[in-house]
C-alpha cells in the first residue's frame, strides 16, 4: 500500500511540476506564438523591423482600391485604434472583405506601407442563415437611426 | 436473487469485463447510426446555409466532432494510462491501447478536414499558428504512444512506457482548447463553449452535436472490439481465453 501512495503521488507531483514547466515556456515565447501583429503593435515597435512578419485585423470599409496598373490592390487594416495599409499583388480569397478579418504576410516598406506576398481572410466564429445576418444588420442600423434621432432632438432641445 | 448491486471491481479483470463488452458493442453501434444518420440528415438538409461561408461551412459537421474527439480521447486514454501507472490494473493499460488508434483517426481527420476547409475560406491548406500547430503535436503524441507501445515486447514494460508519455502529453489538450484565447491565430474562436451562448444557429448546433455524439458512440464501439482482441492476445495462456476460445463458433480451433 506504501508503495503504491508513493507512486500516484509521485505521478501527480510530476504533471504539477511538468504543467508549472510548460507555462513558464509558453509564456516566455509569448511572442513567437502570436500567428500575427496588429497595427497598434507595429506601431508601438513590437514587430520585426526589416524582415517578414504577419499583420492582422479588419479590412477597413470602403478602402480596398485597385491601382492604376489594375493587379495592385491597395487596402487598409485596422485594428480600430491604428490603420496600416497594406499593397497586395495576387489572388484574395473569396471571404476577402470589407470589414471582415484578414491576416497579411509581408515586409513594412520605409513609407510606411506593408507590402504583402500573402493576404489570409481570417473569418469569425458566428455561423447563421443570410436572413439572420440580415435582420441583425437592420436592428443595428435601426439601433443607430435612433440614436442619431435622439442626439438631433437633444440638440435642438439645448438650443 | 436477493443481491442485486453488482459489484463495479469485478469488471476490472479482463475475464469479467470481455464478455461484457461483447454485449455492449452493438448498442453502441446502433447508437452510432441514429445519431450520425440524424446529424447529418440535419447537417446537409435541414440546416441553413451560412450566411459568410455558404454552401463550404457544412464540413464543420465532420470538423468539429472529430477535434472535439481527438482531444478527449486522449484525455480518456491518459485517464486509464494513469490508473495504470498507479495501481497497476490490467485493464488499464489495455483500455489506452485501444483507444489510442481511435484518437489518431480523429485527429487526422481534424487535420484534413481543416486543410480542405482552410483553402476556399481563409485561403491556405495549412498555416502554423498555435491551434493548427498543437493539433498536429497530438496527432504526433498518438502515434508516438502507438510506436514507443509496440516497440516494447514486454506488454507491462510497454504499458508503463505508454503511460508515462500519455501523462506528459496531457499539457497539451489545454493548450490546443485555449490556443485561440491565449494567443492571436487563424482560426476563429470556439463557437461552442461553457462559459458562453453558442454563436451559431440552432439548428446548425443541433446537426454538430448529434454529429459528435455519433462519433463518440463509435469510438466506444471500436475501442470495445479493439480491447476484446488486446485482451485475448495477451492473456491467451490464460484458461479463459482458451475456454472463450473453444467455443463452437466463435474463432475455434486458432490456438
Amino acid at each position: 500500500m506504501k508503495t503504491r501512495h508513493k507512486r500516484i503521488a509521485l505521478i501527480i507531483g510530476g504533471l504539477a511540476i511538468l504543467g508549472l514547466v510548460v507555462a513558464l515556456v509558453l509564456n516566455a515565447f509569448q511572442s513567437n506564438l502570436v500567428f500575427f501583429f496588429t497595427p497598434t503593435q507595429v506601431a508601438a515597435g513590437e514587430a520585426p523591423r526589416g524582415k517578414s512578419f504577419r499583420i492582422g485585423g479588419l479590412v477597413k470599409e470602403g478602402s480596398i482600391k485597385r491601382e492604376p496598373d489594375g493587379v495592385t490592390l491597395r487596402f487598409v487594416v485596422t485594428d480600430t485604434e491604428k490603420d496600416m495599409i497594406v499593397a497586395y499583388k495576387g489572388i484574395l480569397p473569396d471571404l476577402f472583405k470589407e470589414g471582415k478579418g484578414a491576416v497579411a504576410q509581408g515586409k513594412l516598406g520605409e513609407d510606411g506601407i506593408f507590402i504583402a506576398s500573402e493576404v489570409l481572410a481570417k473569418h469569425d466564429e458566428n455561423y447563421m442563415p443570410p436572413e439572420a445576418t440580415q435582420a441583425v444588420g437592420d436592428a443595428q442600423a435601426r439601433a443607430a437611426a435612433n440614436k442619431a434621432a435622439v442626439e438631433a432632438t437633444a440638440k435642438t432641445v439645448k438650443h | 436473487m436477493g443481491n442485486k448491486l453488482i459489484n463495479i471491481y469485478r469488471f476490472a479483470s479482463p475475464q469479467a469485463f470481455y464478455p461484457l463488452a461483447g454485449k455492449m458493442i452493438p448498442w453502441f453501434w446502433t447508437l452510432a447510426a441514429i445519431f450520425g444518420i440524424a446529424g447529418l440528415y440535419i447537417g446537409f438538409l435541414v440546416a441553413p446555409t451560412d450566411a459568410q461561408q455558404g454552401e463550404g461551412y457544412r464540413i464543420i459537421f465532420l470538423h468539429v466532432p472529430a477535434s472535439w474527439l481527438s482531444m478527449f480521447i486522449y484525455l480518456v486514454m491518459a485517464f486509464w494510462a494513469g490508473l495504470g501507472l498507479g495501481f497497476n490494473f490490467r485493464l488499464s493499460g489495455m483500455m489506452a491501447s485501444a483507444l489510442a488508434p481511435t484518437g489518431a483517426l480523429f485527429a487526422f481527420l481534424s487535420l484534413w478536414t481543416g486543410a480542405l476547409w482552410g483553402k476556399p475560406m481563409w485561403g491556405t491548406w495549412w498555416v502554423w499558428d498555435a491551434r493548427l500547430t498543437s493539433e498536429l503535436i497530438l496527432l504526433f503524441l498518438y502515434v508516438g504512444f502507438i510506436a514507443l507501445q509496440s516497440s516494447i515486447d514486454d506488454p507491462r514494460r510497454a504499458d508503463k512506457a505508454g503511460a508515462i508519455l500519455a501523462l506528459v502529453g496531457v499539457v497539451n489538450i489545454p493548450i490546443i482548447y485555449f490556443s485561440v484565447k491565449w494567443w492571436n491565430t487563424l482560426h476563429q474562436g470556439s463557437s461552442v463553449s461553457l462559459t458562453k451562448s453558442p454563436s451559431m444557429a440552432v439548428t446548425m448546433l443541433w446537426g454538430m452535436l448529434l454529429c459528435a455524439l455519433g462519433c463518440w458512440m463509435y469510438s466506444i464501439a471500436v475501442a470495445l472490439m479493439r480491447v476484446r482482441s488486446i485482451m485475448l492476445e495477451r492473456e491467451r495462456h490464460t484458461d479463459w481465453v482458451r475456454a472463450e476460445l473453444a467455443e463452437p463458433g466463435e474463432h475455434a480451433g486458432q490456438e
